[in-house]
């Protein structure tokens, strides 16, 4: 299945990525590489094989462990929003969105 | 040509945990912006979700509700996407594999007439095509803040509430089914309690999809997804709206274009959102941080035995049991609290009718007034009963009883009480009411004329005279048959 620079493009797009011409040429060869392996992997014949959903589990699944819904404390505000390159009123600040 | 609408809902409703889906932040409304937040909702490297066991057990009260097969095994995926308002970049939800699928539920719906009335409610099947859980996005704010010309706001404190998305089925063929369909969806999660639907606070969040086909053709059109439907009278108008500029450019020889399109309240139109925001490829794949959500078919079952009985099977046994028309019993199903307070009332009255008439007449009325619920009526289901029980034993009449009862809605006090303190007892004693009635009749020589010349309509003159002379309180079979008599020149 060969894959177009257009597709790359619009992948990087949705990733918010951008990237120079070259890297782009890279990305393209790299993504067909990964593609055509994919390829190959599909000749297997995995009849009556379970699907893997979760790698670094066994087959049969360890139980996924739940938490008691009790609410614990938060952060505090200001540490929330400690990381973020722009905060004001409480609130973390982005350029205008809509 | 004729064209029919077909009509698909998407409902978002929140699931009233104390804590978030993936973290122990407090999902409580209206807390101080970013005050609920954690290394896992704020979505900081390293931190991983631990599920909420709550919130699955709500996930699948709702499936089961809804008729939905749930499956033993529903995967977790990641929805990529990029918005301030998610900061992990990416929504945790369900994809190939979600928690419920292959439902329906019978709502009885109706079609609406010119005059806004519904008639012909009548009951109808529609499909849901999934449930699947996922945790909240933030809230955005773009106004009401400094240099928001430039400048949006982020409240992570919604990030990671739980969510259930419910799919329906292409079913409604009518702004009026979508409408009946969406409140009987609420009703049946109030009724579970797992949601409160609570529609101005976001906790239940509806959008549409509406596409029109020629009537009689199988394949559905081009279908526009409607979002911003605030309210359910919304959601209505933005339904017709949508389904009549579909029809226009179709009639016209145009062709719909699938987008997504916002409804505008205030304008009454929906309009198109950019298309170049739509990008509606979220390259789903399973969740790496969460193992395959199993539930053993005994818990499954466990939960379904103890489903509460939901209002469409309330509805149905109200109108086989108390003999009630489907308006009547859908509007006194309409909460669960409405219910359980008129089958009380109805027991204790051994008068259903009755007891129908009152709570959806006075008692509605009364806490319309004084913007109260029916769980804090000031006259208990039982005290309605007792009154109800003194109107039935002729003990006072059903004018008077409307006296009563706004007493009792004053003073809380119980109607037999009342009816002894105010001398509202009804006078049924024979000898009493036919010496009021010869002094009415002595006092009204000419319509007694009247009478007896063939206008037995004047009757009612008479009748009038002797409740004035009772102060309502004469028996008002006993004067009728008493006055009959008596005008008939005949002797008591
Ligand atoms: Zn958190």
């Amino acid at each position: 299945m060969p894959i177009t620079r257009d597709e790359v493009l619009k992948i990087a797009d949705l990733a918010r990525l951008r990237f120079s011409e070259e890297e782009l040429d890279g990305f393209t060869a790299q993504f067909q590489d990964i593609l055509d392996y994919i390829e190959r992997l599909r000749q297997v014949d995995v009849e009556g094989v379970e699907p893997t959903i979760h790698v670094s589990l066994p087959a049969d699944g360890a139980p996924l462990m739940f938490r008691e819904d009790e609410p614990r404390e938060s952060l505090p505000v200001e540490e929330a929003l400690g990381n973020a390159p722009d905060a004001a009123a409480g609130h973390f600040r982005v350029p205008k969105v809509l | 040509m004729t064209f029919e609408p077909a009509i698909g809902l998407e409902v978002h409703a929140q699931l009233l945990t104390g804590s978030k889906l993936f973290c122990g932040c407090s999902t409580r409304f209206g807390a101080p912006p970013n005050s609920q937040t954690c290394p896992v909702c704020l979505g900081l490297p390293g931190a991983l979700p631990a599920i909420n066991r709550q919130a699955v057990t709500m996930a699948v009260k709702a499936a089961l509700a809804l008729g939905c097969r749930v499956n033993p095994v529903s995967v977790f995926a990641r929805k990529n996407y990029f918005y301030p308002d998610m900061p992990r970049g990416y929504q945790i939800s369900q994809f190939d594999l979600p928690l419920g699928e292959h439902g329906s539920i019978a709502v009885f719906s109706g079609e609406r007439t010119d005059g806004g009335k519904i008639v012909n409610r009548r009951e109808k099947t529609f499909g849901i095509t999934r449930l699947h859980m996922e945790d909240d996005a933030g809230k955005s704010i773009h106004d009401g803040l400094p240099e928001t010309e430039t400048k949006s706001y982020v409240n992570l404190n919604r990030t990671g509430v739980p969510l259930v998305e419910i799919v329906s089925a292409p079913d409604f063929r009518s702004s009026q089914e979508a409408y009946d369909f969406v409140v009987h969806l609420r009703k049946t999660l109030l009724y579970l309690g797992v949601c409160d639907g609570n529609m101005e606070e976001g906790s239940l969040r509806c959008d549409a999809n509406v596409s029109v086909r020629p009537k009689g053709t199988a394949a559905l059109g081009t279908k526009v997804e409607i979002k911003n439907l605030n309210s359910f009278r919304f959601m209505q108008r933005a339904l017709d709206y949508e389904i009549e500029r579909q029809k226009r450019v179709l009639s016209g020889g145009g062709r719909v274009v699938q987008e997504t399109r916002l409804w505008d309240e205030s304008e009454g139109r929906t309009f198109s959102m950019r298309s170049k925001e739509e990008a509606h490829d979220y390259r789903y794949f399973p969740e790496p941080d969460l193992p395959p959500l199993r539930l053993d078919p005994e818990w499954i079952a466990g939960v379904a035995a103890e489903l509460p009985e939901l209002p469409g099977a309330r509805m149905k046994r109200f109108m086989s049991d108390y003999a009630l028309g489907a308006d009547d019993a859908l509007l006194l199903t309409s909460t669960a609290a409405t219910a359980a307070y008129f089958e009380e009332c109805a027991r204790e009255s051994a008068n259903p009718r009755a007891a129908a008439n009152w709570v959806m007449g006075d008692l509605a009325r009364a806490l319309k007034n004084s913007g109260g619920e029916i769980e804090e009526s000031p006259v208990t289901a039982r005290e309605l009963a007792a009154l109800i029980r003194t109107i039935d034993s002729g003990e006072i009449s059903g004018k008077i009883a409307k006296t009563v009862f706004e007493e009792m809605v004053r003073t809380g006090e119980p109607a037999v009480d009342l009816i002894g303190r105010m001398g509202l007892r009804q006078v049924s004693d024979e000898a009493s009411l036919v010496a009021v009635i010869d002094k009415v009749i002595a006092a009204n020589p000419k319509q007694l004329e009247e009478y007896r010349s063939g206008k037995t309509r004047v009757i009612a003159y008479f009748v009038g005279q002797v409740m004035k002379e009772t102060r309502g309180q004469a028996n008002p079979r006993m004067v009728n048959e008493l006055l009959e008599r008596k005008l008939a020149g005949g002797s008591t």
